[in-house]
């Protein structure tokens, strides 16, 4: 079946056009709301096209890791909930699951995305713990850019509870908001036979070759990650990365 | 000072604002959401469809499976962290006991039908919303069923019998307060869910069930007209015109 599904893919790249009519470089259209859900301290929806996730943060006051005392603690976890796909299951997170928190952990952490000096509170004892948990609704393809969307604008929409040096105060939430140093943007290029494309369908998803997330921040790359078990070549890769820069900008938008 | 005003100005039989929508979720065979004041519940149901591991198949009837599950970022207060709680086991079966009445399952030996719940955010009578959001995406997968299921909490905060208690109601300080969520089965006038917890007189909880009952019929429109809507808006069964 998945024979028939990728000749017919391909059949459709080869005419320039996807078998839903979109471009090889265009996104589903791409919708962004904030402060979705009222017990989160900052929170958002993503969808892109029928895929839909929410992002939530929850802050509280830690201990921080002992290499790292005078910042901040970052963490983000994801959900592939069983209602948002008949694939996937209950139970602790598997390793796609896994994959998705850490790409985005690693988007966030690696371009400085929140300035975590400044959520120290008091050297080597007291932080502030930033929680990013990612929750699929309707999982269409395309997990990974709606995942990595949804935890940037949640950060975004994010202010501190109260704290009086002993207990928060999640009740009321202060003005501040968390101090982001820079908006990085996630992108996936899917590879299938000689062609790339973005913002893959289930169906495409199911068939590609290989796929390469590139997380980018004001120009530069800040974290990579090639999934499926086909080889790329340098070339590819240069070109997947290109293609990834040139769509960098219509996400951003979506973030301001 | 006794409780006679509620907190945020209902009469005591009234609900909090509902809103229900059912066909959400695109890749389920069925979904919903159930809004009650500021909690809010998804529901998607996957299913028949095979059961594995085999041992836990039923030759006489399809199994109902239901998972209960609040987002981690969902709770007032801290995060909830995932993977399930005593609680949310315990909330999974009895909302399963509360469902399993109205559905036909004989047609479907050693199939599952799963049925899952996620909370985004939560505000008190999460199980309740949970049920309803669970029997408009049960009907709207097109299963056989006897009846939908309508839940609502009810309780009595000090001298005050009320219906659909919030947060600040049931952790109300300055007396008694018992906390009892209610599912009825509205065809049959029948009780599918009951628990309580808290302080209450036979008298009072009496009322209260009767209260519960006027609540839920009143649900029980709003979960019909979510179907109706979805339905008469042309999206077919899968939201998308399908079928």
């Amino acid at each position: 079946m998945n024979e028939l599904l990728k000749s017919n893919i391909l059949k459709w790249l080869k005419t320039g056009k996807r078998y839903d009519g979109r471009g090889l470089e265009d996104f589903r259209p791409i919708v962004v709301e904030r402060g979705v859900t009222k017990n989160a301290e900052g929170s958002a929806r993503v969808r892109i096209g029928d895929t839909e996730v929410i992002a939530g943060v929850k802050l509280s006051v830690e201990k921080p890791y002992p290499d790292t005392p005078k910042n901040g603690n970052l963490m983000v976890g994801a959900e592939l909930l069983p209602l948002s796909n008949p694939e996937f299951e209950a139970g602790p997170p598997n390793e796609e699951a896994i994959e998705v928190a850490r790409v985005v952990d690693r988007g966030l952490r690696e371009s400085n995305a929140l300035d975590t000096k400044k959520l120290c509170l008091e050297e080597g004892e007291k932080v502030w713990s930033v929680s990013i948990d990612i929750c699929t609704i309707n999982v269409d393809g395309n997990l990974l850019d709606a995942s990595a969307l949804a935890a940037v604008a949640a950060i975004q929409d994010a202010r501190f509870p109260g704290y009086d040096g002993k207990t928060v105060d999640y009740k009321h939430l202060t003005e501040k908001r968390l101090p982001m140093a820079r908006t990085p943007i996630s992108i996936t290029v899917n590879k299938l036979g000689e062609f790339i494309f973005v913002d893959p369908s289930t169906d495409e998803e199911m068939i590609v070759d290989a796929r390469l997330t590139v997380a980018m921040t004001e120009g530069k790359i800040c974290a990579l990650q090639k999934g499926g078990s086909t080889p790329l070549t340098i070339d590819e890769i240069g070109r997947m990365i290109d293609l990834a820069k040139a769509k960098a900008g219509e996400l951003s938008v979506k973030l301001k | 000072m006794s409780y006679d005003k509620r907190v945020d100005g209902r009469r005591p039989d009234e609900t909090r604002p509902i809103v229900a929508k059912a066909g959400i979720i695109k890749r389920a065979d069925g979904s919903a959401m159930f809004q009650m004041g500021n909690t809010v519940a998804y529901a998607a149901v996957y299913g028949p469809r095979d059961l594995f591991p085999r041992f836990m198949q039923n030759p006489q009837r399809g199994v109902l499976r239901c998972r209960y599950n609040m987002m981690p970022f969902s709770g007032a207060g801290e995060r909830v962290k995932p993977g399930g709680s005593r609680r949310s086991k315990e909330i999974s079966m009895v909302t399963e006991k509360a469902l399993l009445p109205v559905l036909n399952l004989e047609d479907f030996p050693n199939a599952v039908v799963d049925v899952f719940i996620e909370l985004p955010q939560t505000d008190a009578g999460t199980r309740c919303a949970g049920i309803c959001a669970a029997s408009i995406a049960l009907a709207d997968a097109g299963l056989s069923m006897r009846d939908m299921v309508a839940a609502v909490s009810v309780g009595k905060v000090d001298n005050m019998v009320a219906v659909d208690l919030n947060y600040a109601e049931e952790s109300y300080e300055g007396g008694d307060v018992a906390d009892i969520p209610v599912a009825f089965i509205p065809r049959t006038g029948q009780v599918s869910l009951l628990q309580m917890d808290g302080l209450i007189d036979a008298e009072s909880l009496k009322r209260a069930l009767e209260l519960g009952k006027k609540a839920c019929s009143e649900i029980y429109e709003i979960q019909k007209k979510a179907l109706k809507e979805k339905f008469a808006s042309g999206a077919g069964v899968n939201g998308n015109g399908e079928r």
